[in-house]
């Protein structure tokens, strides 16, 4: 116990502060991330009475428990629910053709981008990402008037070519990336080999480049089936092509509907794309950062 | 419509001629008998031209579907904001009208243009430098491993990938002053008075060490929103940076007797420093355009209202094409002058730094 008396550098009363702090921020992360998601989990279970009644527990009881506020979300309005059994199939038409859109968009170009010289390609990539720049109000309107004039306003394919816009980018990016980590001489022995350069892309590259083509098609999902902006603006005149996230709002904003009603509507749209994230986490996050690290 | 068709078509032509390169005019490697308007004096093209034909015709689809959806629409815009457009009449009107400045006119001189943009400045800076403030906390913290470590992380992307609509919703109701669980929680552990409005107080008077002063508390609700949405973003981003800074440089400060917080200001935020750059900028413009966050959570109500909404205002309550074309031109060019700034003033520093 000699040892107590010699006063502890700054370094060894450094070392035990973060020793400590990392795990109360640890902690702390848990709860802000975890917490939200459990309330609404919670709320979604519970009569409304009870929440009124108890606005601050933690838990629900056995007899409270019910289902019905899921049941009344996912009936279709014919039947006096709110019709989100419907609208999961909007949001997923609309989700899953803007990932065929976007990387039969997508793929060439970054392709070209990561692989080739051509003329203007190295600005390309940096042109690409402007797009961003511009806040997707800008978009909006003209999109707009551009789907009127072609009778797709309203429709879930005028609105998966309208994600385009908000995907391509960013796809770019991620398999821009990833393409020029395989290596060259690959593709130089398919060359040797008598494959044409399409032959190459189809046969060696985009096999070799799956992960990564599976990332971006999940970014891309996840994207689509949270926006809300451009589904406001293009869908909200007609109620039967309407996703999750605007029937979720609309719901909202409409005439009394019960607070845990809306939970549950709230975890219906939230369960798809967590479920997804989760199943491929490790690939989504290393394709969105990869190139991060070595900068 | 037909511009689209072209690399569509071009595609199956170089596959079905194997050895050729899929450009336009792709030519078989030693094709010089082929003839050719393009070529000059039957040169047989170099590797370098097949590679440039061959990266043209590529990235033509992308280019094309690319200035479909976001360059014709923006250049419309643009001739939009200059002239007198409201949505009924512009299905019928011509590209050009008549060109007049109004639209600009009523945007600087609308009430509340220019707080406004004040607060759109002060949104997006906060938000920007709390998600990456929280986000580098997070990558130290979780920099390490540990026992459920992949758990903490996953459950940590939760707030970045759940749809923001639902998430909006239970913010709003936890925050909700008659059944939130915060005001709950707040009378119950803290002892307020009454329960505090979040979300729809444009300021809120808080005493700290006797002294009392103005919040902004609606915004400053919005800004908490956007950082916990946004900081895993940054998290992901810095975590794997810091994962690939080489263990030796840290050993040997912590040889040399660095405390942590030494080590992390002299080895590990140099380091981190070109990311969290970058972090900076890109969550800056994209934080400046956000709409869906602040609509969903506040309407633009009680001092939030950011441009983007306003955009969406004009748009949508007046029909004011021009205005809301304008007005989003306005919000792109301070955006684009901002960057400029930075680029100028840091961009090099950065660069020299790394």
């Amino acid at each position: 116990m000699s040892r107590a008396s010699i006063p502890m550098s700054r370094a060894q009363f450094e070392e035990r502060l973060f020793g400590v702090l990392r795990w109360v921020v640890i902690a702390f992360l848990a709860v802000i991330t975890l917490a939200p998601f459990y309330y609404m989990l919670l709320l979604s279970v519970k009569p409304i009475d009870a929440l009124l009644l108890d606005p601050g527990r933690l838990w629900v009881s056995a007899q409270e428990f019910t289902l019905s506020t899921y049941e009344e979300v996912l009936k279709p309005t014919s039947e006096g629910g709110q019709g989100f059994l419907g609208m999961l199939s909007n949001s997923a038409l609309a989700s899953i053709g803007a990932v065929v859109l976007t990387m039969l968009a997508a793929i060439p170009g970054s392709y070209a981008v990561s692989r080739l010289r051509f003329f203007g390609g190295r600005h390309l990539s940096a042109l690409f990402l402007a797009v961003y720049l511009f806040p997707a109000t800008l978009l909006a309107v003209p999109l707009f008037v551009m789907f009127a004039r072609m009778g797709l306003q309203g429709s879930l394919v005028g609105l998966a070519i309208v994600y385009i816009a908000q995907t391509v980018p960013v796809s770019i990016y991620m398999m821009r990336n990833y393409f020029a980590t395989i290596p060259y001489s690959i593709e130089e022995a398919a060359a040797l080999d008598g494959c044409s350069r399409l032959q190459t892309i189809r046969k060696v590259v985009l096999p070799l480049a799956a992960p990564s083509l599976m990332a971006t098609g999940l970014y891309i999902f996840m994207i689509a089936w949270n926006e809300f902006l451009f589904a406001l603006l293009f869908l909200a005149a007609t109620p039967e092509n309407w996703t999750v996230s605007l029937g979720l709002q609309q719901l909202a904003n409409g005439i009394e509907v019960s607070k845990t009603v809306l939970m549950a509507g709230s975890v219906v749209l939230t369960i798809p794309v967590v479920v997804l994230f989760l199943a491929a986490e490790r690939l989504l996050t290393e394709g969105l950062t990869s190139g991060a690290d070595k900068s | 419509m037909s511009l689209a068709k072209q690399p569509a078509n071009t595609a199956p032509d170089g596959a079905s001629s194997p050895g050729d390169g899929p450009g336009a005019g792709g030519s078989a490697p030693h094709g010089p008998g082929r003839k050719s308007g393009l070529r000059r004096r039957g040169r047989p093209l170099t590797r370098a031209d097949r590679e440039n034909r061959a990266g043209l015709a590529f990235v033509t689809p992308t280019v094309v579907v690319v200035g479909v959806v976001v360059v014709l629409p923006i250049l419309w815009t643009v001739l939009l904001a200059f002239q007198e457009a409201r949505l009924v009449d512009i299905q019928g009107m011509g590209l050009l009208g008549n060109w007049s400045l109004d639209n600009f006119r009523d945007v600087f001189g609308s009430p509340g243009f220019w707080t406004s943009l004040w607060t759109t400045l002060l949104y997006t800076a906060g938000s920007t430098l709390g998600s990456i403030a929280l986000g580098l906390i997070a990558a130290l913290a979780l920099r390490k491993p540990f026992r459920g470590r992949g758990l903490v992380r996953g459950s940590m992307l939760l707030p970045y990938v759940a749809p923001v609509v639902a998430v909006a919703f239970v913010w709003e109701i936890a925050l909700s002053p008659q059944f939130g669980i915060i005001n709950e929680w707040g009378a119950k552990l803290l002892g307020w008075d009454e329960p505090i409005a979040f979300l729809s107080s444009r300021s809120h008077e808080v005493s700290l060490l006797g002294l009392h002063f103005e919040v902004p508390l609606a915004l400053l609700t919005v800004i908490g929103f956007e950082t916990w949405r946004y900081f895993p973003f940054a998290f992901l981003f810095l975590l794997a940076r810091l994962q690939a800074v080489p263990d030796g440089l840290e050993e040997a400060a912590k040889v040399d007797g660095a405390a942590p917080t030494q080590r992390f200001r002299h080895v590990l935020l140099p380091q981190l420093m070109p990311v969290i750059a970058l972090l900076c900028v890109l969550r800056f413009i994209m934080t400046f355009n956000k709409f869906d966050d602040v609509y969903l959570l506040t309407g633009g109500g009680s001092g939030t209202d950011v441009v983007a909404v306003r955009v969406y205002d004009f748009l949508t309550a007046r029909f004011d094409v021009g205005a809301a074309a304008a007005q989003a031109l306005v919000l792109a060019v301070v955006l684009m002058g901002l960057l400029g700034l930075y680029f100028t003033f840091f961009g090099k520093k950065v660069q020299e730094d790394s």
